[in-house]
């Protein structure tokens, strides 16, 4: 069995994640930041070590200004729908995922203003329409770090240089690229960036949040939700102070547990170790995919410009027959489609028919590789 | 509790008492988290007990680390 759907869920975890899931179940249990007992207390200390390792990944210098939610979607909705008002202008480009897009679309229609400006996707971003497309009312910049569907990597730093100079925010979606490219949110002038626990930093689903930079005022940042923090419980009011201000309602400290040990583990390994061993096996399978007739990849092709996700289509078959005989024919697991990113699609000319995916992981081998470009040679053959 | 020998350090959340914790470990001061006592507030949370004799090393590290907190409370 070959798995090449990383870019949706990264699996298998390293071992050390399922452990640290079941010593929490079995051994604390309890819920963080709620009552002072020995068991709460040290599911408390289990969040805030999550927080300490997210915080280290990315470099981001305060821990309490890392926010806890279900994923990269909820921390990308609460930066847009938290600090964008009507009358306000944002930019993004046009390889952005659903989980962008979709909350820009629906603040349009309650009066925020969007511009999107081109992007390719080989992962060029034209810095020059960025900047001229900066109005006196546009507040924030939106953008992908790597694209989900061709794995191409934009240039996040030069963007949150231009944000610094013209005093704006940069958000950025790394969920396809925290943990397995380095990230330094203070180098790259980041303030806001949403990450994934599920996908490179091989934490469960369910996990994953916002980390909140110092340019970023939280007064000026309305929550998702209000409700229960364990905080200020005399008072009616949501607290102001981050990171309860956003952390309403009991959080996932069994999924955070998880996090927690997945970050570690890409710690202990370090992002370069994973960077370069998902890159040389980007590298063979590009050069593979290549020299295969009738392939056609999207994209960089080039593993020093992408992540370990490969996007491609083979002439003469839909890609959901692909999927399926990869699937049913060669027990190889990957994604095929518009990968909730119409807007990438139509960018690349791949909309509607799409693409198919290969992503992978720290996990992936380059056997796999070798078999995986086998079947795929298999199959473009017999389509000829 | 009541033998006069320790300081409480009340804060906001139990993120900031996590976060307080640590700096408090690295200067060597033992701490405890402790349920908020009812008499000193109403808030449902932890908050960190210290021996008092170290209240004024604490009372600095909060200061340099420019944390806020509610107050220092002997009890």
């Amino acid at each position: 069995m070959i798995y090449f759907d990383n870019a949706a869920t990264s699996w298998p975890k390293p071992p050390c994640v399922a452990e640290a899931i079941t010593h929490y179940l079995t051994e604390v249990g309890a819920s963080p930041g709620r009552s002072g007992h020995r068991l709460a207390v040290e599911a408390a200390r289990t969040v805030y070590g999550a927080r300490e390792a997210v915080a280290e990944l990315l470099h981001a210098p305060d821990p309490l200004r890392v926010v806890f939610g279900a994923n990269a979607t909820e921390g990308l909705n609460l930066a847009l729908n938290g600090l964008l008002r009507p009358g306000d202008h944002a930019i993004t480009g046009s390889m952005e995922h659903n989980s962008v897009m979709r909350p820009l679309r629906a603040l349009e229609r309650q009066g925020v203003e969007v511009t999107v400006v081109p992007c390719s996707g080989e992962g060029s971003l034209d810095l020059a329409a960025l900047e001229a497309a900066i109005r006196p009312s546009t507040r924030l910049i939106a953008l992908t770090h790597a694209s989900n569907v061709t794995g191409a990597i934009f240039p996040v730093a030069e963007a949150g240089r231009l944000a610094r100079r013209r005093d704006l925010l940069l958000l950025v979606d790394a969920a396809q690229t925290a943990g397995a490219y380095p990230i330094d949110v203070r180098a790259d002038a980041i303030d806001l960036l949403a990450f994934t626990g599920h996908k490179s930093l091989y934490g469960p689903m369910g996990t994953g949040g916002l980390v909140i930079g110092d340019r970023v005022d939280a007064g000026l940042l309305a929550p998702l939700k209000r409700g229960g923090t364990g905080s200020r419980s005399e008072r009616e009011e949501q607290p102001e102070f981050l990171p309860d201000l956003c952390e309403s309602g009991t959080l996932n400290a069994v999924g955070l547990a998880g996090l927690a040990a997945g970050v570690r583990w890409i710690l202990a390994q370090g992002v370069a170790h994973i960077r370069a061993h998902e890159s040389a096996l980007t590298a063979q399978l590009l050069a593979g995919l290549e020299a295969i007739p009738g392939v056609t990849i999207h994209g960089p092709r080039d593993a020093g410009r992408q992540t370990a996700t490969v996007s491609f289509a083979i002439a003469g078959l839909e890609v959901s027959e692909i999927g399926l005989r990869l699937d049913e024919e060669y027990a190889i697991m990957c994604r095929v489609g518009l990968h909730c990113a119409p807007a990438a699609h139509r960018t690349m000319g791949t909309f509607p028919a799409g693409t198919v995916r290969f992503g992978l992981g720290a996990f992936s081998t380059k056997e796999q590789v070798a078999a995986a470009l086998e079947a795929v040679a298999a199959l473009a053959g017999k389509a000829r | 509790m009541s033998g006069g020998e320790y300081a409480v350090i009340l804060v906001h959340s139990t993120s900031h008492a996590m976060h307080l914790e640590k700096l408090l470990g690295r200067r060597g001061i033992p701490c405890k988290m402790i349920p908020v006592p009812r008499q000193i507030s109403s808030d449902c949370g932890v908050c960190i007990r210290i021996p008092r004799v170290h209240a004024g090393a604490a009372r600095e590290t909060v200061e340099t680390a420019g944390i806020e907190i509610q107050k220092i409370v002997d009890v």
